[in-house]
């Protein structure tokens, strides 16, 4: 074995963990922001104003949230399982953070004659990560659930656990559709094909209907929140909750939401690459910096999305959900995985 | 089937076309309504620094009024206290002395006026029972309060402060 190759590169260790926080710091703060949003939104759905009263605009009231949220008393029921109960919401926030680890947040930086790829770590199975992560994801809904020893939140998380099972294998399917016009599992490399060729939403319209629908499942948002369904549930899986570990349940979510608009955005809508980006005669940097912007434009575009569907849309019955997924966007899925791979074959010859 | 109205309409029973199954299409409807509030005038406004305006007609807080001289019009003849459906208005009168006639207008006034805030229905039955035109409703609501009797409106809350003597009044916390 080469000598060279077991000495540490201490530059690409400082560049990785570099990039690492601030993309934990950026989806942090999105995260924090998208509270905010997600509260002008409604409110301006509903013909109010919406937080206006904490700093210009109420920007600064995701800080008081936070700030409250921190003060609050903590409170762990005395039949409820400690150790689980602190497991669930940090398990939450985990496979909240780690998704963000494969999206190639822009292309590559030239500091100083060194490249610097924007992305953490482009593996070969990037999206396989994603799906691997989202699946634990609901052990944080799970063991929160089961540990408040609380009827309504362990019916609750059955619920999530069932419907992020039954919402996983669609996205799956409309995946491998993907797959088989991408011919790879990472995301930079689909990201790269975006850029010369078309955005895959315009090549899989239904491979992506089912992406975004299965996305609104696996982030328990509206229509698909029957995990936290407040009439129902009190709140489902966080009932017993309370202070920052609720507060983590709720960011957790928000999180996803940022990273699951980012992937479709990458998968889908070109990731950080936007039209005539190679045309415009500018230097390498900039246009990787406008890439970076435009990756944001796109991903706010999809949490607004999110946001004005929540709004909207009232919440499924269990029982339609169910039949929604396994009777409509499986077979869906594999009609449009059928007729994907016949194309293909097709035209290979 | 005999209708009790012309207004009846009959339930559409007829099971969905596809396209109705497909639900995409009544979701975008519905989402482009939800898109449409977001641009429309908002229905609230922002209370403290703005108000919305009261018609002419407002009921709203008491004020015992003065004459043109800054006297005290109330003669306490206890016609609004008989006029109010809410039993909200009390008052003990006294007879004036010697020396006072500038402060008030008749020879009986209000010696103690009181207004129970949390029994009175605002509706303005005192400033038409009154014949010496001293109790008026004006265009404000009464504010909140931590305790019952921080309600109880007395003389010192009610009276306008005098145009022809003004001195700074110092509404006591109760």
């Amino acid at each position: 074995m080469n000598v060279h190759l077991l000495a540490i590169d201490w530059f690409f260790v400082i560049e990785k963990i570099l990039l690492i926080s601030a993309v934990l710091a950026v989806s942090l703060v999105i995260a924090m922001y998208s509270t905010w949003g997600e509260r002008k939104v409604a409110a301006w759905i509903q013909d109010r104003r919406g937080p206006n009263r904490a700093g210009p605009f109420g920007l600064l009231q995701p800080l008081a949230d936070g700030g409250k949220l921190f003060f609050k008393e903590e409170i762990i029921p005395a039949t409820a399982n400690k150790f689980l109960f602190v497991l669930g919401p940090s398990m939450a926030m985990l496979t909240a953070c780690l998704t963000s680890a494969v999206i190639p947040w822009g292309d590559v930086l030239n500091i100083g004659g060194k490249d610097i790829s924007l992305q953490i770590a482009d593996v070969n199975i990037g999206v396989l990560w994603i799906m691997a992560v989202v699946g634990m994801g609901v052990y944080g809904i799970m063991i929160g659930g089961w540990a408040s020893n609380n009827k309504f939140s362990l019916m609750a998380a059955c619920r999530g656990a069932s419907q992020v099972i039954s919402y996983e294998l669609p996205m799956g399917l409309s995946l491998i559709a993907l797959f088989m016009l991408s011919g790879s599992l990472s995301l930079k490399d689909i990201v790269e094909q975006q850029r010369e060729g078309l955005w895959y939403v315009v090549l899989q319209p239904i491979g992506f209907l089912i992406f975004l629908i299965c996305a609104f499942a696996e982030c328990n948002r509206t229509p698909f929140d029957l995990p936290e369904a407040e009439n129902e549930l009190n709140g489902g899986y966080h009932l017993e909750y309370s202070s920052m570990k609720l507060g983590f349940y709720l960011f957790a979510e928000y999180i996803n939401m940022f990273i699951s608009s980012a992937l479709m955005a990458t998968l889908y809508f070109g990731g950080y690459s936007f039209p005539y980006m190679d045309s415009l005669g500018l230097s390498p940097n900039l246009v990787t910096i406008l890439g970076i912007c435009a990756l944001f434009l796109k991903t706010f575009a999809f949490i607004f999305f999110f946001m004005w569907v929540r709004w909207t849309l009232p919440r499924f019955r269990y029982d339609q959900l169910m039949k929604l997924g396994w009777k409509v966007l499986i077979p869906l899925a594999l009609l449009n995985m059928l007729i994907t791979g016949a194309v293909v074959l097709y035209r290979q010859g | 089937m005999q209708t009790l109205t012309n207004r009846a309409q009959q339930v559409d029973r007829r099971p969905m076309t596809f396209w109705e199954k497909l639900y995409l299409p009544a979701i975008a409807k519905g989402m482009g309504i939800t898109l449409s509030h977001i641009f429309s005038k908002k229905a609230t406004v922002n209370y403290p620094e703005e108000t919305r305006p009261f018609s002419p007609v407002f009921r709203g807080l008491h004020v015992l009024n003065r004459d043109e001289e800054g006297r005290e019009r109330c003669t306490a003849c206890g016609l609004c206290a008989v006029a109010c459906p809410a039993e909200a208005i009390t008052m003990e009168a006294a007879e004036r002395k010697e020396g006072e006639e500038h402060l008030y207008r008749e020879e009986k006034y209000a010696a103690r006026y009181e207004i129970n805030m949390l029994r009175c229905i605002f509706c303005g039955f005192c400033e038409e029972a009154c014949p010496k035109q001293a109790i008026y409703m004006t265009e404000t609501f009464a504010p909140a309060n931590y305790q019952r009797k921080g309600f109880i409106y007395g003389k010192d809350d009610l009276l306008i402060p005098d145009p022809k003597h003004p001195v700074t009044v110092n509404k006591k916390e109760q």
